[in-house]
């Protein structure tokens, strides 16, 4: 399927709906007719495919096309937005003046002609999965679907999904920059079931990133197939998990959630600005164990959460948030770091036109330290080994945060035992990082799965972390 | 731009007749506007008004039972015959499903069997960017004023929305529906020792401006379930009965939904496999999927591939009565549609719920409460702690601890967990406070055991 958009967004100079830089220009003015601190517009040409293996066959083919600009007034703390689907002038008129309604009048900021600002770049992608050759992909999905049917005859059902996107972004701010960034992404994903002996169990394994179909060279697709089975078998005999407050040792890479969700999102600047977060007011003491260091980091090739720009045009960085322990600084975006006075950190991102920016995170890395991750493990006398999660959740306000393991083990005089059953495990943001004990040299990123949810809205974020040792943290097992 | 029904049922006639004509054996379109109105405020000042409107369209083609289901929001004639022939394209990339395919069009919803649910209201487009603002004002002022222990606040959102659905396949149906919502949401923030926030938030959304609780009521309400966990704690790990408020027993009745579907039955991946027609719960529990609930939420006159909506009793005193399914799902397990097909613009139909709740029993809950020695209450659940085919729970939970019958002191930071099989089993009270305002939802219900784990 060859659409000629996939390369030239509508809005481009070869688009079939050229917004030129004087258009934008007029727009701005329009959006800050009535007043106001900051006006931006976002266009936005999204193309978005999918296929879905189960069952031995390519059961459903998906490709879907979005197309809008958004239109932006700040006066203040206030937000006018409005957005349109309709590129033509007079609509995208209409956008500027219902978004302009928000201020108050008077004293209107003077726009300053935009003019081209290049980002860098980030995504190491010659040629989008979107736009490879269809047969290529299938081909990397039926591997996947061979390598987990191959691992055990235990393996029942297997279902394997590729989600693809291609993201093309113009934005015109007040403050002069028009920046326009093409976002490549892909999610491959493997779910198992397996069955034995009248027992039953799921795994699931997936990986991707902002990357070309490089990214599955040698047996990648074989290695996501065999890794969801494995933990459908592993997990088949699981026990039940204990329940209270224990030694928790978590290993490289996916267990990055447990820092975006307890101190990540506590440390986003909307939250610290209006004073509703644990870590508000506290730069610069120390919040976690002085063997941490975090970094939220939209600079890493090929991340999920790597941007060359943020959704405000802004070049995508990286920021260290806690550098051995004592606290450094939030993420911002163009608001909260206005009203804070300070820079924006490149942190503003949203889902889509339909939807005004937030403080979000890119990448959020705990970076490594200095202990062998085996004497970690060695030095648990009971405790609990995990390495692979659903999902993690936040209140921001009281700190509290969980996350669901998938696949964990029992430490038992240092050694890594027995396989338990899924289980939740609470903790709070700013005493938990207090508890990290030891750091392993072993640091690894997530492979690309993960998405945030904030605000209603879904963004594709990168997390990392080497194996780390918590010292008490409660686990939500049924073993009280 | 126009969303006015007609117009865009000529458009979905003419996608779905311009597939046909490219050698589509099934089209489907599926068209969805929408027009919103969010007022967010923070003490008392505007910090968001956004106002837009918007459309797309969703197309199902099947050729030789292979499928593709594309989705666009160009919707000018031009741009449409392209998308439908690229629609065409695309589901040569898939391969034969002999199960793929649409209802027998027999089975289709008539033009009698449209019934009007009662969920648009003409009066919601009145309501403007000031009439917002002053909803969410007044919820947050009033969560301010009820409690000085109100410190701060994470606003208050009210959002208006109207929107419409058609759909119009090649088996027949053409069929619209229409509806409105608005919601008001109100997030107090209260200073607890230790530098800890307490943030609560209390919400009403309605099908009709009139039937909204006023942003006063919302605003207290908020406030007092905010100041209410002041001073929250750990509990020591233990075994105890949890009593689920209607807010974290809908989670547990959503979760349920999960392992229910007809489509998590043919891939295996729910605990209740094989377990049709036997007892997975108390007889105190009866779930309920009525998508014909006047005014509800999650009503729909048909269902995502046009079969008229009906309503279904999935679990009849403890008794599983079996999958919901699609008309796929139903191929799948050798059964008809229980007409639960949902269906976005993005995606083929799948099993989804309509309004799906526990039915209320016959206790208040002031008595349920009341008549329990020694309990943990869960206000709030959080996470994602549930394996569908083990049927695993385990999450994180905040709430009260219940001492002879009465609220002892407000407990956070712990998880509840048990097997969902014997969590359903367990149940020994339902109240009867059962509300419609989401469209999964729950009265407060008891479980005789679980295991809390705190320090």
């Amino acid at each position: 399927m060859s659409d000629p958009s996939y390369s030239a967004p509508a809005f481009s100079s070869r688009g079939e709906t050229e917004i030129s830089a004087e258009h934008c220009d007029r727009l701005v003015g329009e959006a800050l007719s009535r007043g106001g601190d900051y006006a931006d517009l976002f266009f936005e040409h999204s193309h978005s495919g999918s296929f879905t293996h189960e069952d031995g066959r390519v059961k459903n083919v998906g490709r879907g096309v979005s197309l809008g600009m958004g239109a932006r007034v700040v006066d203040g703390e206030a937000t006018g937005y409005a957005y349109t689907q309709d590129l033509d002038a007079a609509p995208m008129r209409e956008a500027a003046h219902t978004a302009a309604t928000i201020a108050a009048g008077g004293g209107a900021t003077e726009a300053v002609a935009v003019s081209e600002v290049a980002c860098p770049s980030y995504y190491p992608v010659q040629t989008p999965t979107l736009l490879a050759p269809d047969a290529d992909r299938l081909a990397l999905i039926r591997r996947a679907d061979a390598a987990a049917r191959a691992y055990d005859p235990a393996v029942t059902k297997v279902q394997v999904s590729l989600g693809e996107g291609l993201r093309h972004v113009m934005m015109a701010t007040s403050d002069g920059r028009l920046v326009t960034d093409s976002q490549p992404l892909f999610r491959f994903f493997v779910r198992v079931v397996a069955e034995k002996d009248g027992k039953r169990q799921t795994g699931s394994s997936g990986g991707g990133g902002r990357q070309g179909l490089a990214y599955f060279d040698g047996e990648r697709p074989e290695i996501i197939g065999r890794e969801a089975a494995r933990i459908a078998l592993a997990m088949m005999d699981a026990r039940e998990a204990p329940a209270g407050e224990m030694t928790v040792v978590l290993g490289p890479g996916d267990s990055g959630i447990l820092l975006h969700e307890a101190v990540g999102h506590g440390l986003e600047a909307d939250f610290n600005r209006k004073g509703t977060s644990n870590y508000s007011g506290r730069v610069g003491e120390p919040v976690a164990s002085a063997l941490c260091t975090v970094v939220d980091d939209a600079t890493q090739p090929g991340a999920r959460g790597s941007v060359n720009t943020d959704d405000e045009g802004l070049d995508g960085r990286r920021t260290v948030l806690i550098e051995e322990g004592i606290l450094k600084g939030y993420m911002h975006d163009r608001l909260s770091a206005r009203l804070m006075g300070t820079d924006p950190t490149g942190n503003g991102r949203r889902e889509d036109f339909t939807v005004t920016p937030y403080p979000r995170m890119t990448n959020t890395f705990l970076l490594a330290g200095q202990r062998d991750p085996e004497e970690i493990i060695r030095s648990v006398d009971r405790g609990i080994y995990a390495c692979r999660f659903s999902g993690g959740q936040v209140n921001i306000s009281n700190g509290d945060f969980v996350f669901s393991l998938t696949e964990s083990y029992l430490i038992d005089h240092g050694k890594i035992t027995t396989p338990l059953r899924g289980v939740n495990l609470i903790g709070n943001g700013p005493d938990v990082l207090t508890r990290v004990s030891m750091v392993g040299t072993d640091f690894a990123a997530a492979d690309g799965i993960w998405t945030c949810g904030k605000e209603g809205q879904s963004v594709p974020v990168g997390v990392g972390t080497p194996t780390i040792k918590l010292d008490g943290i409660t686990v939500g097992g049924t073993q009280a | 731009m126009s969303d006015s029904t007609d117009q865009m049922m000529e458009t979905a006639e003419a996608v779905v007749a311009r597939a046909v004509d490219l050698g589509a054996h099934t089209a489907e379109a599926l068209v969805v506007t929408r027009r919103e109105l969010t007022a967010k405020i923070r003490l008392s000042k505007p910090e968001l008004v956004q106002q837009a409107s918007s459309r797309a369209l969703g197309l199902r083609v099947i050729r030789d039972q292979c499928t593709a289901v594309c989705h666009t929001a160009d919707l000018a004639p031009a741009a449409l015959e392209d998308f439908a022939a690229q629609a065409v394209a695309a589901a040569r990339l898939s391969e034969p499903d002999p199960d793929a395919g649409p209802p027998d069009p027999g089975s289709l919803a008539g033009p009698g069997e449209r019934p009007d649910l009662d969920i648009y209201d003409p009066a919601m487009s009145e309501v403007d960017a000031d009439r917002a603002l002053a909803l969410a004002v007044a919820g947050e002022q009033a969560a301010r004023d009820h409690d000085p222990r109100i410190t701060n606040s994470e606003g208050a959102t009210c959002s208006v929305g109207a929107g419409q659905r058609i759909l119009v396949t090649s088996g027949g149906f053409a069929g619209s529906y229409r509806g409105t919502y608005a919601s008001v949401v109100v997030e107090p923030v209260a200073d607890d020792a230790d530098g800890k926030k307490r943030n609560g938030q209390w919400w009403d959304g309605r099908r009709h401006l009139a039937h909204l609780a006023s942003p006063e009521d919302i605003g207290a309400e908020a406030a007092r379930r905010t100041v209410e966990q002041l001073g929250a704690r750990k509990v020591d790990t233990c075994e105890v009965p949890v009593i689920f408020s209607p807010e974290a027993g809908s989670q547990v009745i959503s979760t349920l939904f999960g392992v229910i579907s007809g489509g998590a039955a043919y891939r295996r991946s729910t605990y209740l496999v094989e377990r049709e027609n036997t007892a997975i719960a108390s007889p105190l529990v009866t779930v309920v999927d009525d998508p014909l609930l006047p005014g509800g939420p999650g009503s729909r006159p048909f269902d995502g591939e046009g079969l008229a909506s009906r309503k279904n009793v999935v679990v009849d005193r403890g008794t599983f009565t079996g999958f919901l399914c699609d008309t796929y799902a139903g191929r799948r397990l050798g059964r008809p549609s229980t007409r639960s097909a949902g269906r976005g613009i993005s995606g083929p139909p799948g099993v989804t719920s309509s309004n799906f709740y526990l039915l209320g029993g016959d206790v208040t809950p002031q008595a349920l409460v009341a008549d329990t020695d020694r309990a943990l209450y869960v206000t709030r659940l959080m996470g994602f702690g549930f394996n569908p085919v083990t049927g695993d729970f385990s999450k994180g939970a905040e709430g009260f601890w219940i001492e002879k019958g009465n609220r002892a002191y407000p407990v956070s930071e712990v998880t509840i967990s048990a097997n969902l099989d014997d969590l359903l089993q367990s149940v020994d009270a339902v109240a009867n406070d059962l509300d419609h305002r989401s469209s999964t939802a729950s009265p407060t219900f008891r479980v005789s055991n679980m295991t809390v784990a705190g320090t």
